[in-house]
């Protein structure tokens, strides 16, 4: 098979060879994802559409990028679904009381956020010191935070909606819009630039980084490699917080049972955007874009009125075809390379 | 021996002609994209000789020896097994006939013990079922044969480095084995270990397997060679009796350069004191009372036998071993116990033996590899966020003063040959003003290019002011690059010796036990 590539002048397989290894598979996947959906419904390709797409895959897209946080430093993050649902609950339970007693509005969604993101943010300082200072396996501590948190959840709550909230937050966090785009994607927006910045142009983005790629050449570089591998849990837990609150916003009660998806889908969003699962490698930009990918593949189906049990089958397969690309592409990679 | 008869048909074959070889290559070429690999090679393995191929890395040696033991197959030219040309089709093809190669990458399942990994693809069945007692009792069989003190149900994950060798080695003698591949056996197996590995292929070629054998070392090609073949660039070189083979030769067929051009001459000149330590004892007892200095302007020998704890001084100094007695003082500071960010800040650099596992972030950017240390400082860092700009010319700088290949730093070090990686390694230390640095195996696994490039630095920069302590088990090394050298024997300090003191019986007779000596 290397002679193949050794003779002749490159041809149309080699060029798109090429391209593969270069941007990997998520393009040919969105791109083919377009096609097909536009071809089932007539609605998938319009901007209203597309503008719903978007607010849909803001809440995973903000996970996402936490959870790349985790698997950057060879990780991840089980618990990122039960965070959002801890914070959906403590948000409700704030604001619910402090609207009762007619507080001020302002004041009202500014103690339940704080709270509610709060809360969501201490599992993941949990996770950080059970990982970095414990040095328990990410798959094991963040599995019993998942629990706890859940277990709490359900109890604050007996289980039942947290109803209550002013409908100031939902007006504000979910349904305004400015120049027709609804808010939470200017909040993802915002998340994403932050998180650039952070992993380009800082260094602790580069740490988090080097700490993945080799945690011994790391700590002999004097890095600190504790420190970094508890923060990328803070944060991801605090980036998994913010979505929980905005999802709170979007359903105007505190609910102990969402978010079940996440970690699942926010993994799967990072490898399809080609981050490793074995740390070190991955863009943020990518990520979202995975995000956003799993969130037209779930409108799509919607519009072709594929039931939703079928969509769950459809996500998983492509989860391990994009895990099989990504080996395929290492291996081009190689051949290319020799 | 009671292997005695096993002794090869062929040396008791007709009188007047010769038997042909075991295993011949003829005018092979091998031509991967970009590089041509092997240009018309020819070599030649008897029966019951070791024939050892020897090279920089990069010559052609590990596609050879590929080639032979059917892992690739050649572009142009033939094989020849017994005087018959064969066609590889792979390596279980090769193995069936009795071609068995043990490469640096063992192929055996940690998880398994000796004997399935043994008859790994080749189970013994009755009836369907494993016969493990027949599978047990044979294993033990080829064991005891090659005299390796192993149990055959032992776990291969609870055995040392070289008793897995033995193991890829006796997985070899499982079938009738004609020729058998080392790949740098003695890489990373201790002294002890490797003369157990000497004397089993002496009994090996008693027996008239033929074996090829590839080494960057110069000592053990006399020590159990037969011939030699010396590849350049994918050209062979000369093919000569051991015979003749002396260091200055190998070096010069192997380069192109003769050995005073390898070592620099260094002007020492011993300044203010560095680093001091004394009466050093670390909490795993590797190092015992162990007392050294340096002083800036000299380049300071740390030799012993591989866990004579020579490594852990120099990993107890950054922070890596924890010290329980003993003063370590750099730089007029008491830094016993400092962390590696401490001992960074002070303005020493520390470079670990193994690039992969300690040294390198194999699948980030060289510049990022290179600034990692410093990324907190000037001019890596400006308003607190990173300065890309300062910091990709300032490792351009770098690369370019250490002739990096390929030049462009955002490669990652995966893709380099290793002597580009150890530069990378070495670049570490050189984008910052450091002036002591503590290399632990500098040049291992490098071509002899990379290794003149690198002494060349090490004079450079002791020559510039910086204090330098050079923890090395390449003798060589130690007796051509050192101003003083202090000699380890299981933790503790054996002899110090100075200038013309430093020769190779010397620091050798403080390698062992007193009583060898």
């Amino acid at each position: 098979m290397t002679e193949q590539i050794s003779d002749g002048a490159p041809s149309l397989t080699l060029l798109l060879q090429r391209l593969f290894v270069r941007i990997g598979v998520l393009p040919f996947l969105l791109v083919g994802a377009l096609i097909v959906f536009t071809a089932l419904s007539a609605r998938f390709l319009t901007g209203e559409n597309l503008i719903t797409v978007a607010r849909q895959a803001t809440y995973l897209a903000i996970v996402a990028m936490g959870q790349m946080l985790a698997l950057l430093t060879g990780g991840f993050d089980l618990s990122v679904g039960k965070i959002v649902a801890i914070t959906s609950v403590v948000t409700a339970l704030t604001m619910a009381p402090l609207a009762a007693a007619h507080h001020a509005t302002a004041l009202t969604l500014t103690l339940g956020i704080l709270a509610g993101v709060g809360a969501g943010t201490l599992v993941g300082v949990v996770n950080g010191i059970g990982v970095a200072i414990f040095n328990v396996s990410p798959f094991m501590m963040t599995l019993g935070t998942a629990t706890i948190s859940f277990g709490i959840a359900l109890t604050l709550t007996s289980g039942v909606p947290v109803y209550g909230i002013p409908d100031a937050f939902g007006t504000v966090f979910s349904f305004a819009r400015i120049f027709d785009i609804p808010s939470p994607v200017y909040v993802t927006a915002g998340l994403y630039v932050a998180m650039y910045v952070l992993l380009n142009w800082t260094r602790m983005g580069r740490y988090f980084y080097a700490v993945g790629g080799n945690l011994k050449a790391s700590r002999l570089s004097g890095i600190n490699t504790q420190f970094y591998l508890f923060m990328a849990y803070v944060l991801c837990g605090a980036l998994a917080a913010v979505a929980g609150a905005l999802l709170t916003a979007r359903l105007e009660t505190g609910e102990a049972n969402i978010g079940a998806s996440m970690p699942l889908d926010s993994i799967a969003a990072c490898v399809i955007g080609g981050v490793s699962l074995r740390g070190g490698v991955g863009r943020v930009g990518n990520v979202v874009l995975g995000a956003i990918f799993i969130g037209l593949i779930q409108n799509g189906m919607d519009l072709a009125q594929i039931q939703s049990y079928l969509q769950e089958v459809v996500i998983g397969v492509l989860l391990i075809l994009a895990v099989i690309a990504d080996q395929l592409r290492q291996f081009v990679m190689l051949r290319l390379k020799d | 021996m009671a292997t005695a008869t096993l002794a090869p048909a062929e040396s008791v074959g007709v009188a007047s002609t010769p038997p042909p070889p075991v295993l011949q290559a003829q005018s092979v070429f091998k031509q991967f994209p970009g590089v041509l690999a092997l240009d018309q090679v020819d070599f030649e393995l008897r029966a019951g000789e070791v024939h050892v191929l020897f090279g920089e890395n990069g010559a052609g040696k590990s596609t050879l020896i590929q080639i032979l033991a059917g892992v690739h197959r050649p572009t142009a030219g033939s094989l020849h097994f017994r005087g018959e040309a064969v066609e590889l089709q792979g390596v279980h093809h090769a193995r069936t006939l009795g071609i068995s190669a043990v490469f640096q990458e063992f192929s055996l399942v940690p998880t398994l013990t000796i004997e399935e990994n043994l008859f790994l693809g080749a189970e013994l069945t009755e009836y369907g079922f494993l016969d493990k007692s027949e599978l047990h009792r044979r294993a033990d069989d080829i064991l005891k044969r090659l005299g390796f003190p192993l149990r055959p149900r032992q776990r291969v994950q609870d055995l040392t480095r070289a008793e897995q060798q033995m193991v890829e080695i006796a997985k070899a003698f499982r079938t009738d084995l004609s020729a058998l591949i080392l790949d740098e056996p003695t890489a990373s197996l201790t002294d002890r270990e490797a003369q157990r590995l000497f004397a089993m292929i002496e009994q090996a070629k008693s027996r008239g397997v033929g074996i090829v054998y590839v080494t960057h070392r110069m000592g053990e090609i006399r020590r159990i060679g037969d011939r030699v073949t010396v590849l350049r660039d994918g050209k062979r070189v000369a093919t000569l009796g051991v015979a003749e083979a002396d260091d200055e030769r190998l070096l010069q067929l192997m380069t192109g350069r003769v050995i005073s051009q390898v070592f620099p001459k260094i002007d020492y000149r011993p300044g203010r004191l560095l680093l001091e330590i004394s009466h050093l004892t670390t909490a795993d007892h590797a190092v015992k009372d162990f007392s050294l200095a340096v002083r800036a302007g000299e380049v300071v020998g740390l030799a012993g036998l591989v866990g004579s704890g020579k490594s852990d001084v120099g990993r107890a100094c950054f922070g890596l071993q924890r010290i329980v007695s003993g003063r370590v003082v750099f730089d007029g500071r008491d830094v016993a116990g400092a962390s590696s960010r401490k001992m960074l800040d002070l303005g020493a650099f520390y470079l670990p033996p193994d690039r992969r596992e300690e040294g390198l972030v194999m699948m980030r950017s060289v510049r990022e590899n290179i600034s990692l240390p410093w990324l907190g400082a000037r001019p890596f860092t400006r308003f607190g966020f990173v300065n890309r700009a300062g910091e990709r010319s300032k490792v351009r700088d770098v690369a370019e003063r250490l002739n990096l290949q390929p030049r462009n730093p955002e490669h990652d070090p995966e893709r380099l040959s290793g002597g580009n990686q150890q530069k990378v390694l070495l670049a570490k230390g050189l984008v910052s003003p450091v002036k002591f640095f503590i290399l632990d195996e500098p040049t291992v696994g490098v071509d002899v290019g990379t290794r003149v490039a690198i002494y060349g630095f090490i004079r450079e920069l002791c020559e510039a002011g910086a204090g330098i302590l050079l923890i090395s088990s390449d003798l060589p090394e130690i007796l051509h690059l050192t101003n003083r050298t202090y000699v380890m024997y299981r933790g503790e300090l054996r002899a110090e010796l100075a200038g013309e003191q430093i020769t190779q019986d010397r620091v050798l007779a403080n390698f062992f036990e007193r009583a060898q000596v």
